[in-house]
């Protein structure tokens, strides 16, 4: 009973404050007749949410679809290199530089480019900044996972006279699970965000970034923030997927003794 | 599984260590773990490993099973190189730790030797249920590490070290992580384990009624450099002999203090019997 007292708070609590802010905000706009281009209030937002239902599900559906295969040729390839740079020490030297290299450089900057690489209207661009935007996470975590085997299991491997692929695909990759699913769950959102982002410099119409900007630059404010909520509602979907999955596989990872 | 020991001349020892050395590289130079260790473990015998920490009784289990190389000397397992008989899995082995994958369930953690060592699925899961049978943890075949206790960890880890019926058990201080309740129940059955299987056990520990209680004979070792003091032959019977009730007997104190007296190198203080550890 306590621990659904307990869980119910957990819940309520800011449930309730989410809906005293939603509260505030309505009023401010309202007592201080804020104009909707500086910003509109959430009953207005909501309402042009509920009239363009359909358009903010569509868009949602291309930013979201160019950010899922995103994440998961990213996630797969993250996952795949971090795999061979623990194999072979030397692919690890050679590419810690590299990587080190990729993370700091802004990768939506590089939409323009790939637009023009392949071509205006397709939607491979959007999906490679995405990818590329979830490589570097994934990758890096999976690699510190790789490196965290137990003394205990390794020794137990090698007594087995376990091949090296024997003992990657037994002990380090699922040792690893944990690692792997943060650097997925960090990607999760920046495979929305790259999507997202990677719409405003061009590229085919549909998505919700694109419908953020037009909606914006013809003065439709209350629609651009209806796109906007569409948005942050694909972020939170991806997380919250990511995470469900993530505590699911890793159930019984707890370390035991 | 006892009868796999029958094709082998009682002549070859299980283990035999000759004249072995071992030098540990460290930044602040070079430090002697082992100095002159000879040991022969006959075929289905009980050997213990008994010393204060430091006396190199881990490193020269770890040698024997090939984890570690000794520096010099020779050291042969049924006959064969320490390499080799890993290679050919002569030996099975368990750890302080009990060292289960957690993301399997207790009989895929059993049956991770046979797999990796590619046994049909058929004959894994019929050879987990026999163990699982051996330890006592039928109605956890499907439980995961982190649902169990300690001490059935530990048993799972030393059903997964007679995966394969080995000849020879390994077993570094499995027991040293237990409360004592459980440590002497473990105790009792892996007596009652090593007499159904015929292994020959070579077992680190650092307490003395435990390596008194289990073994046949126990290898005294003092540190810095890890040397064999003394070999001490315990008589205590048959292992179907040893029961709970031995833990009273007059000759089981008998030999604490003999091995106490060793291990201290000077005549017991205290009284008789009680557990100085």
């Amino acid at each position: 009973m306590r621990g659904q007292a307990t869980r119910a708070r957990t819940v309520l609590a800011p449930v309730l404050l989410g809906l005293f802010a939603l509260a505030l905000w309505q009023v401010l706009v309202v007592a201080f007749d804020i104009k909707p281009f500086i910003v509109p209030g959430p009953i207005a937002i909501g309402s042009e949410f509920g009239a363009n239902l359909s358009t903010v599900v569509q868009g949602a559906l291309v930013t979201g679809g160019n950010a899922l295969v995103g994440l998961v040729i990213g996630g797969i390839g993250g996952i795949l290199f971090a795999v061979i740079a623990a194999l072979v020490k030397a692919v690890d030297g050679l590419s810690a530089g590299v990587v080190s290299a990729v993370a700091v450089v802004p990768i939506v900057a590089l939409a323009p480019v790939l637009y023009a690489m392949y071509g205006a209207n397709a939607e491979t661009a959007r999906q490679l900044v995405a990818a590329i935007a979830v490589f570097i996470p994934v990758y890096v975590n999976t690699l510190r996972g790789l490196r965290q085997v137990r003394p205990v299991h390794r020794d137990l491997m090698h007594a087995y006279a376990a091949s090296a692929w024997q003992t990657t695909r037994t002990v380090t990759i699922p040792g690893a699970l944990p690692f792997i699913f943060t650097g997925l769950r960090i990607a999760s959102s920046l495979a929305v965000i790259s999507a997202l982002i990677a719409e405003y410099f061009g590229g085919p119409i549909g998505g919700l970034g694109k419908s953020i900007t037009s909606a914006a630059s013809s003065s439709n404010y209350n629609l651009a923030w209806a796109y906007v909520l569409g948005a942050i509602l694909v972020g939170l979907v991806f997380y919250c997927v990511t995470l469900a999955i993530e505590m699911f596989v890793t159930r019984h990872h707890r370390p035991t003794s | 599984m006892s009868d796999t020991t029958a094709d082998v001349p009682t002549a070859v020892p299980a283990v035999l260590v000759e004249g072995v050395d071992k030098v540990f590289d460290t930044k602040k130079g070079t430090v002697t773990a082992l100095e002159q260790i000879d040991l022969t473990v006959a075929p289905g015998e009980f050997v213990s490993l008994i010393g204060p920490s430091g006396c190199g009784k881990s490193t020269l289990l770890r040698l024997i099973a090939d984890l570690d190389t000794p520096t010099t000397g020779s050291l042969t397992v049924f006959g064969k190189t320490a390499r080799q008989a890993r290679i050919d899995q002569e030996y099975g082995i368990a750890f302080q730790q009990a060292g289960l994958l957690p993301w399997r369930d207790v009989s895929a953690n059993i049956e991770l030797p046979l797999e990796l060592h590619g046994v049909g699925k058929a004959a894994r899961a019929a050879r987990s249920a026999e163990l699982l049978a051996l330890v006592g943890l039928s109605d956890f075949a499907d439980s995961y590490p982190d649902q169990l206790s300690g001490g059935m960890q530990q048993r799972v880890a030393i059903a997964r070290s007679l995966a394969e019926s080995p000849r020879l058990l390994l077993m570094d201080e499995p027991f040293g992580a237990l409360d004592e309740m459980t440590r002497e129940r473990m105790q009792t059955e892996l007596v009652r384990i090593t007499a159904e299987t015929g292994a020959a056990v070579v077992f680190v520990t650092h307490s003395i009624p435990e390596a008194v209680y289990l073994s046949n004979r126990v290898v005294v070792m003092s540190p810095r450099p890890g040397r064999i003091r003394d070999i001490t032959t315990v008589s205590l019977g048959s292992a179907a002999e040893r029961t709970e009730q031995l833990r009273e007997d007059e000759a089981f104190f008998e030999n604490v203090s003999i091995v106490r007296e060793l291990l201290h190198g000077e005549t017991p203080v205290g009284i008789r019997g009680v557990e100085n550890r």
